[in-house]
């Protein structure tokens, strides 16, 4: 009790508080702009459900956003959950007013169907433009009755069938699929995991060898396998650094990406079709996984405010402490240089397209 | 440990502590209440206020609200016969039933104390079992989850008595119509009609407010009257339900520990688990004859589960970081945005916070049932009220309701045409339970039979826990008609030996058929057809499930047929005339939906109804109208909600 800050009556006013928020609904707090008419409120259409990854992900940067935006504007999530985050993705491209009060939060679901021309999608990153994108690493490990260390793993799983439970071929875990593919693993990939989650725990009742986890759920779920011997790390897939090359992931200093492991079987860099496709893959899935995106016919000032608040607060101590529980130790990418990735990210051209509907047939009986 | 234990125990009766989760517990109970928002409404109202706030505190609050939603949503279940949510479909079965015959007080009170019991037994579990239960909930893997959703199916036989067929046939169409969507194997996607909105499967809650609440309004209006048939009191009902309960101390325990069980496993959430202790009651029951025209042990059963549940499903929730229902999806959220990861590590380094999620889930069980015990009687008068003056407002709410699924027109749609396949189950006695088992437990019967075959191989079905869930099902299948020959034998025994004049009755009932059976053999086989030709392009993996669906209804249907044929039976009227106008008139209001948009026609709707069909008095029907359009109005602005605009707004 002695760590309550809160007297009895302060909170009970802050409780009264949020019940009339609650009831009331959003009070948007009006307030003058210098220069740019920055709108009351900002609608943010988030494609998936409540509580969800980017949920939560979006929840967090409202506070932060809002606090730097001129004018404090209120914003408001909407999540529209559906189909994978197409639904409300093709709603938002549909219905969104230009006026740059409507943001859109998309994550790699949402940028893997547009890549690879899924026939539901109706809405195209380049109607939108980005302002801010937060990366995530990921870690792939195996059970420990392959090998005690990484060599002896990868060479066990290039000679036996390995099991991989996966949410769908085309999901999160399609680079990891490639990348495994490259370093000439047979895996056979188990679908229809409703989360990344659910995979773990097949992987825990041993059903699945071999598991992939993004950085967060690494540290909370993960570690406390491979530190019980229940789990070993393989590698991680890296960062892209600010001249685009992988570099190590600051998260797991000590494990080597995966374009150094191919690097030391094979003597060389990959190359190819897969190797294309791992990479864009990995770029608009991970290097900038998670955006906030609004119509490219909203004002210019309007976006050029909304970037300019982001760089606000990215820099200030107390963003960085709280983004490390949130975010991990990446830092987000604003404005422009997002823009330039993302363009070169979601452009797969007809070739790598074509090589990986039949990679996806022949591997995995998966048809896109 | 036990300091832990008692210091988390100290920090629930703080101030804040208190003052945060009583206001979880009331928002979750408006949210329970009404028909269509459950846990993840409830949780979306909270979170934008949990980021910085107190853990320990913020933890209370969303307990408060997770642990009365399954109590909440009772009285829809109950009073309207609307599933409140997929935790209490079960209970509107009996539960529905008792209302109608004046019996509402009864059997929302008996709920209300089951709830509640049920929930301090799920805590109670909970606290124990925390520290063990990884292993347990790792024990389960996908072979034997198949076996569970199959031990859901096996209760369709015990669901459908005598029209055994039927029942099977009922459940083929609903694991058919389950199949609609993404094949969890391939990927592929399984679209009747091609229609965009089916991508993702129909929504539960749309199926359940179709299959159930739908024929129930439609038959309420034919019959006239109000809810209740017989007069009912309300006073001695209370009592009675609370008595209820205390009569049957063992059938309580029974079903909280199975929803508790069931809830810590991950990925079978709260919608089997009341099918599962409902079937459960009639297995155990000595009298049968009572259950579905209402049989209060048909509601105590589900209701002292659902809440044991969702404290269960805290398990992996906290213990693995996987979800094990909706709400404790977004409970999951909540969790992120404090900043805890749940996890392995939770147990280790936030014990005193996860026995305070413990205890304030028993807390806040006990307040809400005491608050809903304390609102049963007045709102049990509902019932009494003439139904044509509550059907507007009713037939709006589910709209409402059904609406939240996906947010789009489809819902209403789907709605629709649910609930026409619900009109005519409900005329020619076709068992509906039946058809929402076999829907709720498609997608989870084939993706974990797929999982079991490709992890396991043919081993799978080999394992010990298989073994043992096989028996279970084996069991439940095969000991009540084995019990019901050897009673038979043994009374043929006893009356040839008392007198051999005597002749045998027959005890069962003669076999009846009418044109609605007739036409719903005739409609589900066509179906059948349609489907085998639409599916046809879908590889052997994908197309597998649906084709056994397929299979199921046409073995039943034409076992049906034979059946027929071959015993006597007696022709019965069957008829739909007075339900038809009704059908298609909410199919007029969908119309008027997508003309005028949601609002607008909902007003308009209310209006004409209460003056036209319950001839109010115009200044009350006004009153009653603004008070829905204000309602909408509301909820829309707390949840962000677009409804509809209709075409006349966007020409």
């Amino acid at each position: 009790m002695a760590t309550l800050k809160n007297t009895p009556l302060k909170t009970f006013k802050k409780a009264l508080l949020v019940v009339a928020c609650s009831t009331l609904g959003a009070i948007s707090v009006n307030a003058q702009a210098d220069d740019v008419n920055v709108p009351d409120t900002i609608r943010w259409t988030i494609p998936f459900g409540v509580g969800g990854g980017t949920d939560v992900w979006a929840r967090f940067f409202t506070t932060w956003m809002s606090d730097h935006i001129q004018g404090n504007p209120t914003l408001v999530i909407d999540n529209v959950p559906g189909g994978g985050s197409i639904n409300g993705s093709n709603l938002f491209a549909m219905r969104a007013d230009s006026d740059g009060s409507q943001w859109i939060g998309t994550s790699a679901s949402t940028q893997y169907p547009a890549m690879l021309q899924d026939r539901r999608v109706r809405y195209s990153y380049d109607d939108w433009t980005p302002i801010l994108a937060t990366p995530t690493g990921g870690v792939v490990y195996a059970q420990p009755g392959l090998g005690d260390s990484a060599e002896e793993v990868l060479n066990a799983v290039t000679n036996q069938r390995v099991k991989f439970a996966v949410q769908s071929h085309t999901g999160l875990e399609l680079p990891v699929l490639i990348a495994l593919d490259l370093l000439g693993a047979d895996v056979q990939a188990v679908s229809g995991m409703r989360s990344r989650g659910e995979g773990r725990l097949a992987f825990e009742r041993g059903e699945a060898d071999i598991d992939f986890q993004t950085t967060s759920a690494y540290f909370s779920s993960v570690e406390p396998l491979v530190e019980s011997g229940r789990a070993v790390p393989l590698f991680s897939l890296g960062v892209l650094n600010d001249s685009g090359e992988i570099v190590r992931d600051p998260a797991f200093p000590d494990l080597p990406t995966f374009n150094e492991v191919y690097e030391t079987l094979h003597g060389e860099a990959p190359s190819g079709p897969a190797a294309e496709a791992y990479r864009k893959f990995f770029a608009s899935g991970f290097t900038l996984q998670k955006l906030i995106l609004l119509p490219n016919d909203a004002p210019q000032a309007l976006i050029q405010e909304y970037r300019e608040a982001a760089q606000r607060f990215l820099d200030t101590e107390a963003f960085k402490d709280a983004a490390m529980a949130q975010l991990g130790p990446y830092t987000p990418v604003v404005g422009e240089v997002v823009e330039q990735h993302l363009q070169e990210a979601m452009s797969l051209d007809d070739a790598t397209r074509q090589w990986l509907v039949e990679w996806l047939l022949e591997q995995h009986g998966a048809r896109i | 440990m036990i300091d832990v234990l008692f210091s988390s125990l100290g920090q629930l009766f703080t101030v804040p502590h208190m003052l945060y989760m009583v206001i979880g517990v009331l928002i979750g109970l408006i949210v329970g209440i009404i028909p269509g928002l459950g846990g993840i409404a409830g949780m979306s109202l909270l979170l934008p206020f949990l980021y910085g706030m107190e853990p320990s505190v913020a933890l209370g609050m969303l307990m408060g609200l997770v642990a009365v939603i399954p109590t909440g949503d009772t009285f829809a279940s109950v009073l309207l016969g609307i599933p409140g949510s997929s935790a209490s479909q079960a209970t509107v079965v009996d539960g529905f039933a008792l209302a109608k015959k004046g019996q509402a007080a009864r059997a929302l009170s008996s709920a209300f104390l089951s709830s509640m019991i049920g929930g301090l037994i799920g805590a109670l579990v909970l606290t124990a079992f925390i520290l063990i239960a990884r292993p347990v909930v790792l024990s389960f893997s996908s072979s034997e989850l198949f076996m569970l959703t199959l031990l859901g199916l096996s209760m369709v036989a015990v669901l459908s008595g005598k029209d055994v067929f039927k029942g099977i046939a009922a459940c083929g169409a609903g694991l058919l119509v389950g199949t609609i969507g993404m094949a969890p194997a391939t990927g592929e996607f399984r679209l009747p009609f091609e229609i965009d909105y089916l991508y993702d499967g129909l929504p539960l809650v749309v199926v359940g407010l179709g299959i159930f609440a739908l024929p129930e309004i439609i038959d309420l209006l034919v019959k006239r009257g109000a809810i209740a048939e017989q007069p009912c009191q309300l006073g001695k009902g209370w009592k009675e339900g609370v008595k209820d309960v205390a009569k049957r101390p063992g059938l309580v325990a029974r079903c909280a520990g199975i929803g508790s069980l069931m809830g810590t496993i991950p990925g079978l959430a709260g919608s089997v688990v009341d099918w599962l202790t409902y079937g459960h009651a009639v297995q155990s029951a000595k009298d049968k004859s009572q259950f579905g025209k209402g049989d209060i042990r048909g509601v105590i059963a589900p209701e002292s589960a659902n809440n044991a549940c969702a404290c269960g499903a805290m398990v992996p929730t906290l213990l693995f970081g996987i979800p094990g229902s909706g709400t404790a999806a977004v409970f999951l959220g909540g969790l992120l945005l404090l900043g805890l990861q749940p996890g392995v590590s939770m147990l280790e380094t936030n014990l005193d916070l996860t026995y305070t999620i413990i205890w304030s889930l028993a807390l806040a069980n006990i307040l809400g049932a005491a608050l809903c015990l304390g609102l049963a009687r007045p709102v049990a008068s509902l019932t009494r009220v003439p139904f044509v003056i509550l059907a507007p407002l009713i037939t709006i709410l589910i709209l409402f309701a059904a609406y939240q699924a996906t947010r789009s027109l489809g819902d209403l749609f789907a709605l629709g045409i649910i609930g026409a396949i619900g009109v005519l189950f409900k005329q020619a006695n076709w068992s509906r339970p039946a058809f929402l088992i076999g829907f709720v437990l498609a997608p989870g019967a084939e993706a974990y039979f797929y999982q079991a075959a490709q992890f396991q191989g043919a081993e799978a079905f080999m394992r010990p826990g298989v073994l043992v869930i096989g028996a279970l099902i084996a069991a439940s299948l095969l000991l009540p008609p084995l019990r019901r020959s050897l009673r038979n034998h043994l009374q043929k025994r006893r009356q040839s030996e008392e007198s051999a004049a005597h002749p045998l009755q027959e005890e069962v009932a003669p076999l009846s058929l009418g044109v609605i059976d007739v036409a719903l053999l005739g409609s589900l086989l066509a179906g059948a057809a349609y489907m085998w030709w639409a599916f046809a392009d879908l590889s052997m993996l994908g197309g597998i499930m649906p084709r056994l669906a397929i299979a199921i209804i046409v073995a039943a249907c034409v076992l049906e047929i034979v059946r027929t044929v071959i015993k006597p039976m007696k022709w019965q009227t069957q008829t739909l005339s007075q339900q038809l106008p009704w059908v298609a008139g909410f199919f007029a209001l969908i119309g008027g939906v997508m003309m005028l948009g949601f609002l607008f026609a909902a007003a308009i709707f209310c209006l004409g109804f209460l003056l036209v069909v319950a001839r109010m008095k115009p200044v009350a029907a006004v009153g009653l109208a603004a008070g829905v359009t204000l309602f909408l109005m509301g909820m829309a602005n707390l949840l962000t909600l677009t409804y509809p605009t209709g075409m006349l707004a966007s020409l």
